[in-house]
C-alpha cells in the first residue's frame, strides 16, 4: 500500500528517533560505566588515567571496601531496611482492612488522617524527632531509623493498599465467615494471601524508599557500627582516604540491590508509579 | 456479620499510633519549637515569639538557599517535564518495537533506582578538576588541559547538583508520562492517522491534551521535590563553597546541628513545610480530577 517515498521518510525519522534515544541511552550509561571501569582499576591507574580501561582487573577494590566497613554499613541496611518493610506493610495491610470492611463513625475522618500523611515533608519533622528519639532512649538504634520510617511510609501503602482492598469482592470473605471463620482469620488466611500481588508492590516501593533513604540515616545514627549504606558511603570517604577506586566498588555495593530488584521485578516499580508519584 | 464495635479500631490502631507519634507530633511541635530559641542536647528554651522569622528574613544565606530551590525547581521543569515528555512521546511512538520500548524505559528509568549518595559520590568524580569525566569531555574540544572546578566555583556549584538531579530523575518522570500515554486508546491515533496528520500533530493534538492532568502532576510533584532536597547538595557540596550551594533543607541541617540554633532550625523548616504543603494540596487536586 504504501509508497516507496513514504517508506524512506518512515526510515529516516526512525533512524533519527533512534540516534535521539541512544545519545540519551549513552548520557544515562556513562557515569554508571566508569563507576564500574573505576572500580576495577588500582588506585595508581585512577589517577594517572581515569578515563582508560583497567589493565587488569582489580577486584580486590571490592574486598577491601566490604571490609573497610561496608560489610556493616550493608547488614545495618537489610537489618533496618526488612524490618521497617515487614511492619509497614504489615500494619498499612491491617490498616486498610479496617477502612474498607467495617462501617463505624470516624471512619472518614481516620482514612482523611491518615492519607494527609503524604503532604506532610520528613525535613519538617526532623528536629522534633530528633529531640523524641532522645527522650525515648532509642537516639543511635535501629529503632531511631525504624520508628520514623514506619511512620512516614505508611500513608502511600495504605493510600495504594485501600483502594486493592475496595477492588476485590467481598463474597469469598462472606462464605469464611458463615463457616465460622471470625474477622482475624478472615484478614490473615484470605485477605493477606489475596492480596499478594499489591503485597508484593508495596514491598517494592517502600524498599527502594528505606534503602535509599538518607537524611534520617544521617541525623538519628551516630554510631559507624549502626549506620545504613547510603550515609556510610560518604563517611566511606574519609575512610578510605584517597583510595579512590576501591570508594568506586563502594558506590557499586551500594548501588547494586537495587538496580538488580529493579531490572527483575520492574511491573511492581511501574504499579507503584501509576496509583500516584513520590519521589525522592 | 456483626462486629464488636472495637474491632475495626484494633486493625487501625497501629497505624493510627505510628502515624500520630512519629509524623503528626513531631510536626506539631517543630511549629512550637520555631518560636523558642534552643540548643540540641540541653532542655533550656527561651521564649523569643517571632524573632527568629524576623531573623530569617534579614539572613542572606536564607535568601541563597531559597533562590537555589526555585533554581532547582525551574530547571528541573525544564528538563524533567519539559524534556521528559519528548522522551516519553518518542519512546511511545509507532516507530519503536515492544522490545526496543521496554530497554529504553528501563535505561532511563535505571538512575532514579539508586541511593542519591551514590549517585552524588560518583558525580563528585565526574566533576573533579582534574580527574573528571566532564573535563576530559571539554578538554576533547579544548586545547590543553581544562581543569575547572564545578563543585567549588561558587558561580557553577549549585547548577552542577541540578544537572546531576536532572540526570537522576528525567527517566522517572517519563516513566510517568509513559504509563499515562498508555492509557489513550489506540482507536485516536488510528483514526488520526487516517486523516494524514503527521507525528507532531498527533503529539499536540491527542497526546498532549490527553495526559494534560498527568503533566500538570508531575510537575507538581517536581516542584515538591525541589523544595525537599538535601542529600543531593549535602553529599556533593555541603553548601559551599561560602554557603553558596545552600538549600533549605542543608541550611537548615547546618543551623540545628552545627551552630546549634535549634529554634531558628525549626523556623526554616517551617518555611519547607508551607511551601511543600500548600503544594502538595495543589497535586492532590489535580491527581483526583485525573482519575
Amino acid at each position: 500500500m504504501s509508497s516507496i517515498n513514504t517508506d524512506s521518510g518512515y526510515n529516516i525519522k526512525k533512524t533519527i528517533i533512534l540516534i535521539i534515544l541512544s545519545i540519551y541511552v549513552l548520557i544515562i550509561l556513562t557515569p554508571m560505566l566508569l563507576v564500574l571501569i573505576s572500580s576495577l582499576k588500582s588506585n595508581s591507574e585512577f589517577f594517572s588515567s581515569p578515563l582508560s580501561f583497567p589493565k587488569k582487573l582489580q577486584f580486590k577494590n571490592y574486598l577491601t571496601a566490604w571490609q573497610t566497613g561496608l560489610s556493616q554499613y550493608f547488614i545495618n541496611s537489610i537489618i533496618v531496611t526488612s524490618i521497617s518493610v515487614f511492619l509497614t506493610v504489615f500494619i498499612a495491610a491491617s490498616a486498610s482492612y479496617g477502612l474498607t470492611r467495617f462501617d463505624f463513625k470516624g471512619k472518614n475522618i481516620i482514612f482523611y488522617l491518615i492519607l494527609a500523611g503524604l503532604l506532610l515533608s520528613p525535613q519538617v519533622a526532623l528536629l522534633p524527632l530528633f529531640k523524641l528519639l532522645n527522650n525515648l532512649n532509642i537516639y543511635n538504634t535501629y529503632w531511631a531509623l525504624i520508628f520514623p520510617y514506619i511512620g512516614f511510609n505508611l500513608p502511600f501503602l495504605v493510600f495504594l493498599m485501600r483502594a486493592y482492598f475496595m477492588s476485590f469482592p467481598k463474597e469469598i470473605e462472606e462464605s469464611a465467615y458463615l463457616d465460622g471463620c471470625n474477622t482475624f482469620t478472615v484478614f490473615f488466611k484470605i485477605v493477606l494471601p489475596i492480596s499478594k500481588p499489591i503485597i508484593a508492590t508495596s514491598i517494592i516501593v517502600s524498599s527502594r524508599l528505606i534503602w535509599n533513604e538518607f537524611l534520617f540515616g544521617l541525623v538519628f545514627i551516630d554510631d559507624k557500627g549502626l549506620m545504613t549504606i547510603p550515609v556510610g558511603l560518604t563517611n566511606f570517604q574519609s575512610a578510605l582516604q584517597t583510595d579512590y577506586s576501591s570508594l568506586m566498588a563502594g558506590i557499586v555495593i551500594a548501588a547494586i540491590p537495587m538496580v538488580i530488584i529493579f531490572l527483575l521485578l520492574q511491573r511492581h516499580f511501574v504499579r507503584g508509579l501509576t496509583a500516584g508519584g513520590v519521589k525522592g | 456479620m456483626k462486629h464488636k464495635k472495637f474491632t475495626p479500631w484494633l486493625f487501625l490502631l497501629p497505624a493510627i499510633i505510628f502515624i500520630g507519634v512519629f509524623v503528626y507530633t513531631p510536626i506539631i511541635q517543630n511549629f512550637y519549637y520555631s518560636f523558642f530559641r534552643m540548643n540540641s542536647y540541653s532542655q533550656k528554651s527561651i521564649f523569643l515569639g517571632l524573632e527568629n522569622y524576623i531573623d530569617i528574613f534579614t539572613d542572606d544565606v536564607f535568601y541563597t538557599a531559597i533562590v537555589n530551590n526555585v533554581w532547582y525547581a525551574v530547571i528541573s521543569l525544564i528538563f524533567q517535564v519539559g524534556l521528559g515528555l519528548v522522551v516519553a512521546i518518542i519512546v511511545e511512538s509507532k516507530f519503536l518495537g515492544k522490545k526496543s520500548k521496554v530497554f529504553f524505559r528501563t535505561i532511563y528509568f535505571l538512575p532514579s533506582v539508586i541511593a542519591i549518595s551514590a549517585v552524588g559520590l560518583a558525580f563528585y568524580f565526574v566533576y573533579n578538576p582534574s580527574l573528571g569525566l566532564l573535563n576530559s569531555i571539554i578538554e576533547i574540544f579544548v586545547d590543553g588541559n581544562y581543569e575547572f572546578a564545578w563543585l567549588g566555583n561558587p558561580k557553577t556549584a549549585i547548577f552542577a547538583v541540578i544537572a546531576m538531579s536532572q540526570w537522576q530523575w528525567t527517566g522517572y518522570v517519563a516513566m510517568l508520562l509513559i504509563v499515562a500515554i498508555q492509557r489513550i486508546p489506540h482507536e485516536l491515533y488510528e483514526s488520526a492517522e487516517i486523516d494524514g496528520a503527521s507525528f507532531f500533530q498527533r503529539a499536540i493534538h491527542i497526546t498532549i491534551p490527553l495526559i494534560r492532568e498527568m503533566i500538570l502532576v508531575t510537575s507538581v510533584i517536581t516542584v515538591i521535590g525541589s523544595f525537599k532536597l538535601f542529600a543531593e547538595v549535602f553529599v556533593t557540596t555541603r553548601g559551599g563553597p561560602y554557603g553558596t550551594s545552600h538549600v533549605l533543607g542543608t541550611y537548615m541541617y547546618e543551623t540545628a546541628f552545627f551552630h546549634d540554633k535549634m529554634g531558628y532550625a525549626a523556623a526554616i523548616a517551617v518555611i519547607i513545610f508551607v511551601i511543600t504543603f500548600i503544594l502538595s494540596i495543589l497535586q492532590i487536586r489535580l491527581g483526583s480530577r485525573s482519575d
